[in-house]
């Protein structure tokens, strides 16, 4: 039975077949059949990756195989949620050694887009951390892979967007921690200028990020704030928090109920929210101890706030440019101040050196920002291409959903590679998404 | 701390229940006919729940070896759980003999020989918990569940009979019938919303109903109301309706 599908940004959506598996003789079944499909997990990329006529969900393939508590070497199943790794780890003294800005994604689903997170200039990617993993083939054969071990396929499906496989089983190396709480440090920027070299001067810091308000223009252009953070240690904690320093956050949900109207986000909404997101920081710098949740997953908290953006969905544009290119920066943050086009907010970070095929990270700094689909989005999206492009700059293909495949040639060197291993694991392109498809990585032919 | 054993743990519904009482602290038996697939779900639980897991060999067909299954298991289960079932394509049943006898023979009759050697212990012991997962499809006989209908109308007769038998020896015997399910086996179908449940639910609902000793459970509690009015239509008119 089809059922309307799509992912975090609600666009685009489609009708589709949605099989799921509990046992590896089921996949083999559900791949036996034949028809072209993508395995899907959460449905937490942004855009038309994990979306096909035809899907296989990986969400109740879900077990955790072994989990040795003094080395912290986990596996599991690529379904499991990092949320469910979270709740079982965290106690046990461990940590996520890689963790996206949610924790309602699928491990199988984080390597296939080698997600980053806010430590990336010290720590790498997530496939850093990864020391072996399964990948059953279209023909149904299922390929042990590591560094050592089909070296091909494995640096292929870290970042490969489940075009190589099934991703089925993982172990990963995970992060020691002392307590579950995160020393946290706030600083005000007064524009981009400062912001630049706050992420120089704060550098040593495990993790990093900031947020700018994109509306501001003069001398207050890039007006941000700067998120670092330590794990804690347990002389940061409190006295009364030493007695259960490994604690879990409360669960403290609430739901966004509906599909806002589109017109409530404007020019002049999103310039209030900014306002007030940025005013809520009195002091030039806050330092202070947190739980893990509220800093690393601070829009977790609000279940489907996607639904913020409308019925017709938005698209989040992610992009990298080098440390060189920083004047970019500038010229692209000012192109979208003028459009108006109404991004709450953008996120900055600036990656480490990684050297891969397909992934998205390379030493630089990175953008984010969600635009509502509205009329004329879409070309001012192929725009901002151009200006990515210009300083040799590439687009996070687990945000997309329109880029152009010239896009992805000219911003990913290795990308012939990369489709000489999907030609040798995926022969016959049975394996392919809406987004492989529009991207020329396969073809139905 | 107390043992469940889980009978036909692989499906959705019986993962969640297994899951559900193992984060209520109790150690769980799991069984199936291929206990080797049961693997990552044993792992699972006890890594999430910290707690005891075994799997175990079972096939509800096999009559004459639920004895030696039963009598092997150690520690003696305090929960026995059936939530084996088949659900073949009626059409196709009814042409073919062995796919009815089959039905029967695993929803009710390997459920009655089993249930028997529990209940027979639980007796003896003067405690313990016997939850039979049959369906609200037991209610009332109707063409489009006809072989799978009456193999758990019997199931829910015998159920109602045992705790009738064992009420004075203090075990508990719970009939559980849900309703829709998002499982598996559903996932290709048009099910409404409202009217159906998760795996997750339903474990949910089975847990509260053996902590409150519950006789008879519908999933969700509306399908009892649902299934008193199909009930009610007099038979003259039920021939007669397309169900």
């Amino acid at each position: 039975m089809k059922k309307q599908i799509a992912n975090w940004g609600n666009y685009p959506a489609m009708e589709a077949d949605e099989e799921s598996f509990v046992f590896d003789d089921q996949l083999d079944t559900l791949i036996g059949k034949g028809e072209p499909f993508i395995a899907r997990g959460n449905g937490r990329c942004y855009g038309d990756a994990s979306l096909s006529e035809r899907t296989i969900s990986t969400l109740k393939y879900d077990k955790i195989l072994s989990f040795n508590k003094q080395s912290g070497i986990f596996e599991c199943q690529s379904g499991i949620t990092l949320d469910q790794i979270l709740n079982v780890i965290v106690p046990a003294g461990w940590f996520l050694p890689v963790t996206p800005g949610t924790k309602f994604i699928t491990i199988g689903g984080g390597l296939a887009s080698d997600v980053h997170g806010k430590n990336h200039h010290v720590d790498g990617s997530i496939s850093n951390h990864i020391l072996e993993m399964d990948v059953v083939l279209s023909s149904d054969e299922v390929i042990t892979c590591s560094p050592e071990n089909y070296p091909d396929l494995f640096e292929a499906t870290l970042g490969g967007m489940g075009l190589t496989g099934v991703i089925s089983r993982v172990v990963m190396r995970l992060k020691k921690i002392e307590t579950s709480m995160i020393r946290q440090k706030q600083i005000k920027a007064e524009n981009l200028q400062e912001l630049v070299s706050l992420f120089d001067e704060y550098k040593d810091y495990t993790y990093s990020v900031a947020w700018i308000d994109c509306l501001k223009k003069g001398k207050h252009f890039g007006r941000s704030i700067l998120m670092l953070g330590e794990h804690a240690g347990l002389n940061d904690l409190a006295d009364i928090q030493k007695n259960d320093p490994l604690k879990l956050p409360k669960n403290k949900q609430i739901t966004f109920p509906f599909n806002l109207p589109s017109w409530v986000l404007n020019k002049f909404s999103v310039k209030a929210f900014n306002f007030l997101y940025y005013g809520k920081n009195f002091k030039k710098e806050i330092n202070n101890v947190v739980s893990y949740e509220p800093f690393f997953y601070p829009l977790d908290a609000v279940l489907h706030w996607n639904r913020m953006y409308g019925k017709a969905g938005f698209v989040q544009y992610q992009f990298v440019i080098p440390l060189d290119a920083k004047d970019g920066l500038v010229v692209i943050l000012n192109r979208i101040a003028d459009e108006g086009l109404g991004s709450f907010l953008a996120v900055l970070k600036v990656f480490g050196k990684q050297e891969s095929i397909i992934s998205f990270p390379k030493e630089g700094y990175t953008l984010a920002l969600d635009f509502p689909v509205r009329k004329g989005l879409l070309e001012f999206l192929d725009e901002l291409d151009q200006l990515v492009l210009k300083y040799n700059g590439r687009l996070y293909m687990s945000k997309d959903a329109r880029m152009k495949p010239e896009m992805l040639i000219a911003g990913y060197p290795e990308l012939e590679k990369f489709k000489e291993i999907i030609k040798k694991y995926n022969p016959e392109n049975k394996i392919r998404s809406v987004q492989s498809d529009r991207l020329l990585l396969t073809s139905s032919s | 701390m107390e043992t469940v054993l889980i009978l036909g743990a692989t499906s959705d519904i019986a993962i969640a229940i297994a899951k559900k009482f193992a984060s209520e602290k109790f150690n769980i038996q799991l069984a199936a006919r291929k206990p080797a697939q049961l693997e990552p779900l044993r792992s699972d639980i006890k890594i999430r729940y910290g707690v005891q897991c075994d799997a175990f060999a079972f096939d509800a067909l096999q009559f004459s070896k639920h004895a030696l299954f039963f009598e092997t298991l150690n520690p003696r289960p305090d929960i026995t759980i059936t939530v084996f079932g088949i659900m073949d394509d009626e059409d196709e049943a009814f042409d073919n003999w062995q796919l009815t006898q089959r039905m029967i023979d695993t929803n009710y009759t390997g459920a009655v020989s089993i249930l028997n050697i529990a209940a027979k212990h639980y007796g003896e012991q003067k405690k313990g918990a016997i939850i039979g997962i049959s369906s609200v499809a037991g209610d009332r006989g109707r063409a489009s569940k006809l072989i799978y209908g009456s193999s758990k109308a019997a199931f829910n007769a015998y159920l109602a009979g045992l705790r009738n038998k064992y009420f004075k020896h203090n075990v508990h015997v719970m009939t559980v019938k849900p309703g829709f399910v998002y499982t598996r086996m559903t996932e290709n179908l048009a099910l409404p919303k409202l009217l159906t449940s998760t795996p997750d639910e339903v474990a949910s609902i089975v847990y509260a109903g053996f902590t409150k000793k519950k006789n008879v459970i519908y999933v969700k509690w509306f399908w009892r109301y649902i299934m008193l009015i199909i009930k009610s239509i007099p038979e003259f008119q039920f021939k007669k309706m397309k169900l």
